[in-house]
Parts: structure tokens; sequence; C-alpha cells
């Protein structure tokens, strides 16, 4: 198939908008029908698909495509002109390397995780007297049709992120993406827990949008900053220019020892802490996780975070401006490295000690986007890149594979009560409140639920790294080797970092699948219903790509052999800079610690959980002692930041601001002003208004009154009076003008 | 006295009477009847003025027509007038002396125009195309189009007008 | 032949006796037909006047004409409004119709 250019710049323009359209059709059309709603989201994503997966074949076929990227613009608002030395701003579309691959897989998760939603929400269950908006459906999900509006809305926020050529626009689909996060994370906002500590969703919701603001507001400053420095926010002005980058990277700023492109480059990163939820801006990700699941992967794993990796690596070339291989790293570099570093193995240690199969993913996934973070950070752009198609895949597979789980506990856990019930337990005590989320509750699903347990033991192993095969060992292969040759110690902080991934995903899925039934929920489970069909779909297109998506960046001297296809990710990817980064060359060392980690850290977490029983205690537990409760409770930092931040912040509006300010100050200065004012006006009142104004008026009005109530007697309504006096003014009118006439 | 005057006394008591008993009679059906004698009348006067189109649309439209409406009217709105009793109001006597005046008046003032005065016979003969005229004189722009077009625009309307003003709302 | 003045004093005296029945008489419908008695006067005045005056010009017989489109649109509306104020307020007395006073 051919495609013009021309053809391809206006599919570009077109990607973003289908499920805007699907959004507003949902809200204002289709909302009252369910299927018609799902079938409107999910054929206008599907769209969207098929036009970004035609412009990433047409890209495949563009030589040297970083040079000849797909670029299109219009002039936005007019202001700045030639004589004033700016450009007008513009708003574009651009479809470089990194672009396209972007829409490569986040249009595809977005497809499959509205697929899954559709058997997720149960559609097509009979509805529940249970179910009311706002809460977890027992039935039907009621507000199916918002659910489906929100997505749509947020795919816009996603691909329209992908596709801008400028800073301002892409911040404008990360923004709209804060607010279908805040949205669907309190999607069902009407639901509280028994237990108070425990956070709703309500309040995740809040917290999220809260804590990425703070994020935000930093982006947003330094998008200012930049536009004041560069007079312009084009990806392609500034970041395949020499002359842009070299002036940036040598301007000092207004802080003192760093240039213009290490305060904005510190800036943008502060974006990305939020936005991917990196230390110390991480809290607010594993709370997400009280959303509907389809909505944690698919904002949590696979493309909302992701967005916040991608505009780092979208702006590597600003970030890393005048470093070469070999120099010492830039600030902004530096920051990521750290951060990256220290996040990816801090969060690692979190997931080890959760219950909760959801709050484990939520951590891995922290900590793998700290991976990404950390390799940008030494220059592993590449590597960075790769790791985020790939994660993408196999992070939105095992979010998407734990709400299947959790759906078939759910399934068992009323068909064991089902059961119950029927069986005669008279004695049935109403049981504590059933944790489907909690792994320990599981166990032995493997036989219940064969197709979630396969695609969830390749969506963990392509986590952990499996050697060879799955897509995740070549991706975070690629960064171990960028690490070991840039920074060490990063290498060694990441390969705990990966020892420990490999070590929990091998204990969730020890603890949910392997082993015997831990309660008679997991005995129950089963995913045969039809709900399951969408979703096991999507699972299964998602393993195929959480294998094979590694692929195509496989070294080319790999252990020495000639790889029967070259490093096409490399050359595809890394032509999006301005110089082309060189390919690493085969190092054995990190292949090692990268096979010792991964393959060390699945055998030793299958040994720990191999013979777990119900009712024991974390095998951790007892080793660790102390450790284990701070790592469950996450290191306290939601109780640090409840005391720095939000307890003052309460203080200060409730007492501070309301209390003293408002009340005492400005309402003490305003009930002055006011009494002042009210004197004043009863002196005028009393002494002119009454005695004058009101005099005369009043001696207008009445008499006008009194006149009118006199006369109005002889307005009777009645028409043959008014016609009475009507024909006697003609007749005496008639006599009048007649009668002079008559002496002559 | 001519033949036509006789004709015309004879109609002229004819057409008075009726209109007379139009406005006294107690029986609204019977006060109708009188109004469609006195349209009769006015017509056999329309055919003595040699305007025989005329009187044939007096005969078609007023007798046809709105007498005809009226007498539906009657019938419609019957149930709440009775017929006995007086179906004058309280100032009939001054409605009376009113009448009066005016025409002695109108009377009195017909004497003050000499150029009536005399006048037996038609200026000239009365031509035989009358009708084709009439006919003309409403297609031809210079003429008389413009109230025509007027004319059947206002039809229109009051057809309109009360077709929604009777319509029976709920 | 009949002189002039006859149809005139004849129209007067017609006019008169419908103004009467304007204003004396109590039923809407009798005012009504008061009025057409009215118009049918003054069409006996145009129609007198162009037999007399200017038989060669057809205006006399032309507003005779329009003076029957409008007696008839006053008709059909006139009537139309009694009915209606029949129906929401049963009677047709036009003195009990004084909704348009103070």
């Amino acid at each position: 198939m051919q495609f013009s250019e021309a053809f391809i710049q206006t599919l570009t323009w077109l990607i973003p908008l289908p499920p805007l359209l699907a959004f507003a059709l949902i809200v204002l059309v289709t909302n009252r029908s369910k299927t018609l709603s799902h079938v409107t989201a999910i054929g206008l994503m599907g769209l969207s698909w098929v036009m970004s997966w035609i412009v990433f074949y047409y890209t495949l076929s563009i030589e040297h495509f970083g040079e000849h990227v797909i670029a299109a613009a219009v002039d936005w608002l007019p202001f700045g002109s030639a004589a004033m030395g700016t450009q007008p701003l513009q708003m574009g579309v651009l479809v470089d390397p990194l672009t396209s691959v972007m829409l490569f897989f986040v249009s595809l998760t977005c497809l499959l995780i509205f697929i899954y939603s559709v058997g997720y929400s149960n559609y097509g269950k009979p509805r529940d007297d249970h179910d009311r908006p706002g809460t977890p459906p027992h039935g039907v999900e009621p507000l199916y049709s918002r659910f489906f509006a929100y997505l749509s809305l947020f795919a816009f926020g996603m691909l329209l992120l992908v596709v801008a050529d400028n800073l301002l626009l892409m911040f404008v689909g990360w923004e709209i993406m804060g607010l279908c996060s805040y949205l669907l994370i309190g999607f069902w906002h009407a639901r509280n827990y028994p237990d108070p500590k425990q956070i709703t969703p309500r309040q995740a919701a809040v917290k999220a949008f809260m804590t990425t603001r703070v994020g935000d507001m930093f982006m947003l400053l330094g998008i200012a900053y930049l536009y004041s420095q560069a007079q312009t926010l084009s990806f392609r002005e500034i970041l395949r220019s020499d002359e842009m980058l070299t002036h940036l990277a040598t301007t000092p700023s207004v802080v003192a020892g760093l240039m213009v492109s290490h305060v904005v480059g510190l800036l943008l990163f502060a974006g990305t802490i939020g936005k991917s939820a990196q230390f110390p801006l991480h809290v607010w990700l594993p709370d997400a996780m009280e959303g509907p699941t389809p909505v944690s992967a698919m904002i949590h794993a696979a493309t909302m975070v992701s967005a916040g990796v991608y505009a780092m690596i979208r702006m590597f070339p600003l970030l890393s401006a005048g470093w070469r291989p070999g120099d010492p790293l830039t600030p902004p570099m530096l920051a990521m490295a750290v951060v990256g570093a220290f996040t990816a193995l801090f969060s690692a240690t979190i997931a080890v000690a959760q219950s909760d199969v959801k709050k484990v993913l939520a951590y891995s996934t922290i900590s793998q986007l700290g991976f990404m973070i950390a390799a940008l950070g030494i220059g592993g752009y590449i590597a960075a890149a790769f790791h985020l198609v790939t994660h993408a895949f196999f992070k939105a597979l095992l979010f998407l594979g734990s709400g299947a789980v959790i759906h078939g506990v759910e399934h068992g856990h009323h068909h064991a009560e089902q059961l119950a019930h029927t069986g005669g337990h008279a004695a049935h005590a109403p049981a504590a409140p059933f944790d489907p989320q909690n792994m320990f509750n599981m166990g032995g699903l493997a036989r219940r639920m064969p197709i979630t347990y396969w695609t969830f033991v390749i969506g963990g192993l392509a986590l952990s790294g499996f050697p060879f095969v799955t897509s995740g060992f070549w991706s975070k292969d690629e960064i171990l080797a960028d690490a070991w040759v840039h920074a060490p110690v990063v290498f060694v902080v990441l390969a705990v970092a990966a020892l420990l991934t490999a070590f929990y995903t091998m204990r969730q899925i020890s603890l949910t699948f392997l082993g015997e039934p831990r309660s008679a929920a997991a005995e129950h489970a089963s995913e045969n219903d039809s709900i399951f069909r969408p979703m096991l779909l999507a699972l299964v297109v998602l393993a195929f790509f959480a294998i094979t998506a590694g692929w195509v960046g496989i070294l080319e001297d790999f252990l020495g052999l000639r790889m029967p296809f070259p490093n096409w990710f490399h050359g595809y990817v890394g032509g999006v800079l301005l110089e082309h980064p060189p390919a690493l060359e085969f190092n054995p060392v990190p292949l090692a610690a990268s096979l010792v980690v991964s393959l060390g850290g699945l055998l030793f977490g299958w040994w720990v959980y191999r013979g777990y029983r119900k009712g024991a205690d974390d095998p951790l537990a007892g080793p660790l002692g102390a450790m284990y409760a701070v790592l469950r409770d996450k290191y306290y930092f939601d109780e640090l930041y409840e005391r720095l931040f939000v307890r003052p912040a309460v203080w200060l509006s409730e007492t501070f601001a309301s209390e003293w300010v408002d009340k005492g100050v400005i309402d003490g200065t305003l009930h002055l002003v006011g009494r002042g004012a009210l004197r004043l006006g009863r002196i005028f009142r009393d002494y002119f208004d009454a005695p004058v104004v009101n005099g005369s008026g009043d001696l207008v009005g009445e008499s006008v009154k009194r006149f009118g109530r006199s006369f109005r007697v002889i307005q009777t309504g009645r028409v043959q009076q008014y016609l009475l006096v009507g024909m006697a003014i003609v007749v005496v009118l008639g006599a009048v003008l007649l009668l002079p006439g008559l002496g002559q | 006295m001519t033949a036509a005057q006789v004709i015309f006394l004879i109609t002229a008591v004819l057409t008075l009477g009726a209109g007379v008993y139009v406005v006294a009679a107690r029986n609204l059906v019977h006060a109708a009847l009188a109004l469609i004698a006195a349209f009769f009348g006015v017509a056999v006067l329309f055919v003595l003025l040699q305007a025989g189109f005329l009187a044939a649309v007096q005969v078609v439209l007023y007798i046809g027509a709105i007498a005809i409406l009226i007498i539906f009217a009657i019938m419609l709105t019957r149930r709440v007038m009775e017929d006995t009793g007086p179906q004058t109001n309280r100032q009939w006597w001054l409605a009376g002396i009113i009448a009066l005046v005016l025409f002695g008046a109108i009377v009195f003032s017909l004497r003050l125009v000499p150029a009536l005065q005399g006048v037996t016979a038609a200026a000239q003969p009365i031509p035989t195309d009358t009708i084709e005229k009439l006919g003309f004189a409403f297609v031809d722009p210079n003429q008389y189009l413009l109230p025509f077009e007027l004319a059947s625009v206002l039809l229109l309307v009051a057809l309109i007008g009360s077709i929604v003003i009777s319509a029976d709302r709920k | 032949m009949v002189p002039l003045s006859w149809y005139l004093a004849l129209a007067a005296a017609l006019f008169c006796v419908g103004l009467y029945g304007v204003l004396a008489r109590k039923n809407a419908v009798a005012i009504l037909m008061s009025i057409e008695l009215m118009l049918n006067a003054v069409n006996i005045n145009l129609v007198a006047f162009w037999h007399y005056l200017t038989p060669q010009v057809p205006s006399g017989q032309m507003f005779t004409i329009i003076v029957l489109t409008v007696a008839a649109a006053e008709a059909a509306v006139g009537l139309a409004l009694i009915i209606s104020i029949y129906r929401r307020r049963s009677t047709v007395v036009a003195e009990e119709i004084d909704l348009m006073k103070w």
C-alpha cells in the first residue's frame, strides 16, 4: 500500500480526535444505552488505532526518518511578529520515530483496555439490587456509559500528547489526562470502607490530583521559562538545532551556577516526578489503585505514567545539552539518575511486603519507571525508550490479569456464599468483609483460571526479565548494559532492584496461582463466565506483545552471534537525536548480572513461597523482623506527608486563614467599614432623603393617583358605552362644524 | 311617479323595515332572517342602480355566507340568551336619540351640498362592459392591483385568525 | 327617475338604524348584525354615487367590493371572538364582557 505524505499528515491530525468524538457522543447522545456507548467508544478508539498503525507502517518505509519527519503546523495565536524577533505561536503535529513507536503501543493498549472494560464492568449481566452509582458493581456497572466516556477522553489526551509538536500542546494533553485520572480513580466515589484508615476512592482521587499538581506547577514554570528564553516551544526548533541547544546550555540562568537548559530541565523533570510517580511524589500511584482495574492498567501502567517518561525522552536533547558521552552528567541528568535509581530500588523493596495484588503491581510500576528515568539520566536514551515500550505491554498485561483474578475471586466468593446458604449452614455467622484483592486469600488459581494464569505468568516473567524470551529481558538488559558503561553505581542499584523485582513477581505468582486454595472464594473462582471473554481476549493479545516486543531491540553482536535481524529499534528511534548514539558493544558482565538477578530472584521467590499454607504469616516477616512492617507501611511516607504537608495546610486554611485572617482581620475591617457606612447612610436618610426627595416624589405620585382614582369610574370596560360617548362627540363636533354653514 | 320610483320606494320601505326589525326583535333567529331580507333589499337597490355584478355578489356573499355564519353563531350561543326579556341595554334611549340626531344631521347636511341637488339621472350613459372594466381594474398595477392583493391577504389572515381564536384549546 | 338624494336618505336611515343596534343591543351577535347593516348602508351610498356621478370609472364598485371583503373578514373574526368568549365565560352579553376595565 502506498500513501501520499499529505494523506499521512492529515491522518496524524486526526488520530486524537475519534476518542474525543466518542466522549462527546456518549455524554450527549448515547449515554442511555450501554451497548451503544461501548460500541461508540471501542469503534472510534479502533479507528484511532487503525490510523496510528497506518502512520506507523508508513514511517517504516521512510529512509532516515529522523530527519524526514511528518510534521504539520498552523499558526495559533498571532501574537509575536518578525519585527519583534519572535514567531507566532504554532500548534501542530509531529511524527518522528519516537512518536510513531508511542503511537504503536499507546493506541493498541488503549483499544485492548477498552475491550477489556466491557467484560470488567460485567456488561451483559442483570442489574443487581445492590448496584448504586459510584460503587463497584455486583451486577452490571451503573455508570457504564460514563466510564467509557471518561476512558475515551483519556485516550484523547494521551494521543494528543503523543502527536503534539510542541511543549504547550503536550502540556494540554498532559493536563487532560490529569483530569481523567482524577475522575477515573474516584470513579467509585460513593465507596466507603469499614476501616476509616483505609483510603477511599474519593480521597485517593484528590490525593492523586493534588500530588501531580505539584509536579505540573513546576513543569508549567519550566515551559514558561523555556519560552521566554527560546521564543519557541516547538520540539523540532529546540531539540534539533545545535545552535539553540548550545545557546540554552551556555546562557546563565536566574539560578546561580546553572544554565538555562539546566533550570528548564530540572523544572520539567519535576513535572515527570509528579506524573510518573517518582520519589518523593510517588505516594499517589499506589492509592490510585482504588480506581477500577482497567483504569489502573491504562492510566497507571501503560499510558499516563509513561507520559512522564515520554516527556523526558522527548526533551532528552535539552536535558543533556552540552553533554557528550563520557562527560560529567548535566545537573538534570544527575537528578534523574539519582532519583530514578533510588525510586527503582526503594519501591521494589516496598512491593516485596505488599499483600494487595494491585498494590504490588503499583509499586512495581513505580520501580520500573525509575529504571527508565535512571537510564535516561545516565544517557541511555534508547534503552529508556525501549523499556518504556516493553513495560507498557507487560505491565498492562499484569494489571489486566490481576483484574481478571479479582473478578474471578469475587465470582468464587459469591458462588461460595450461595453454596453456604443453600447448603443449610444455618449458623453461618456474618463473615468478616472479604477482600478479593488480598493475595493471601488466593492460591491455587492456576487450575481454576488457566488462561489468566498463563498470560499472567508471561507478564510476570517479562517483568522480571526472564532471559532470551520475554521482552522485559531485552530492554532491562540494555538499561543495565548502559549503566555498566556509564555509571557503575547506578548499575549496582538497578541490579539489586531487578533482583527484588524478580523476587516479588514470583512471590505474587506463587501466592496467587500456585499451592492450594486458601479460601472458599479461591476454591470456586472461575473464568468461564461470559464476561471474561473480552477480558481474556485482551490478555492474550497483550501476552503476545509482552513476548515479541522485545525482539526488535536485540543487540546485533549479542553473545558474539550474528543476529539474523539487526537492532532495528536502535536504528529507528536513535534517529530522533541530532547525533545518532553509538550502539553499545556487547558486554558479558551486565548480561551475566541480569541473568543472575532475574533467575535468582525468581528461584528465590519460588523457594520462599513454595510451601506457604493458609493462615501462616508471610514467610518474609520472620527474617525481616521490624523491617517488614516498615516496608508494608511504605516507609511511612503517607504518614510523613500527612504531618508535613496535609496537617499544616489544613491548619493554615482552617485556623490561620479562616479563624485569624478571615474572621479576625478581614471581617473586622469589613465590619468597621460597614458600620461607618451604615451611620453615614442613616444621616442621609433622615436629613435629605426623607424630607426632600421622598416629599416631592410622593407629591407627584399622590396627585397622579388621586386624579386617576377619580377618573377611572368612566372606564367601565363596556364597549357600547365607549361607542356611545364617541358618537355623542361626533354629533356635537358635527353640529359645531355644520351650524355655522346654516346662515349662508 | 315612474315605475322605478315605485319599485325604489317599496324596496326602501321593506329594507328599512327589515333593518328596524333586526335591531328591535327579541328573537335573534327572527332578527337574522330580517337581516337576510334587508340584504336582499339592498341587492334589489343595486339592480336598480344597474350594478348587476354587485347585486349578485351581495346575494352570494352576504346572504350566502355572512348571514349563514351569523345564524350558526346564534345557534351556538343560543343557550345563554333567553329570547324573552329586554334585548336592549340600559342606554337604549340615549342610543336612539343619538341615532336620530345623526340621521337628522346627515339629511340636513345633504341639503347643504349643491352638487347633489336635482341629480335624478346618470351623468353619462352606464357602460355595458362594467364587469369587464372591473376585472381589468383589479389586475392592473396602475389601478387596484395592490388593494386587491391586500384584500386577499386580509381575508387569509382573517381566516387563519378566526380558526386560531375559535379553536378549542385544552 | 329616482333622485340621488332618495338613495342617500335611505342609506342614512339604514346607517342610523344599524348604529342604534350597535349601541343598544345586548347580544354580541346582534351587535355584529347591526354592523353589517351599517356596512350595507355605506355600500348603497357608494354604488349610488357611482351610478349617478362617475359611471365610466369603476372606482365606486371597486370600493364596494373592498367593503364586502372587509365585512366578510370582520364577520368571521368577530364571530370567532364571540364563540371563544362564549366558551370561556359562557356569555355573549356585551355588557358582561368587561375584562378591560380598571
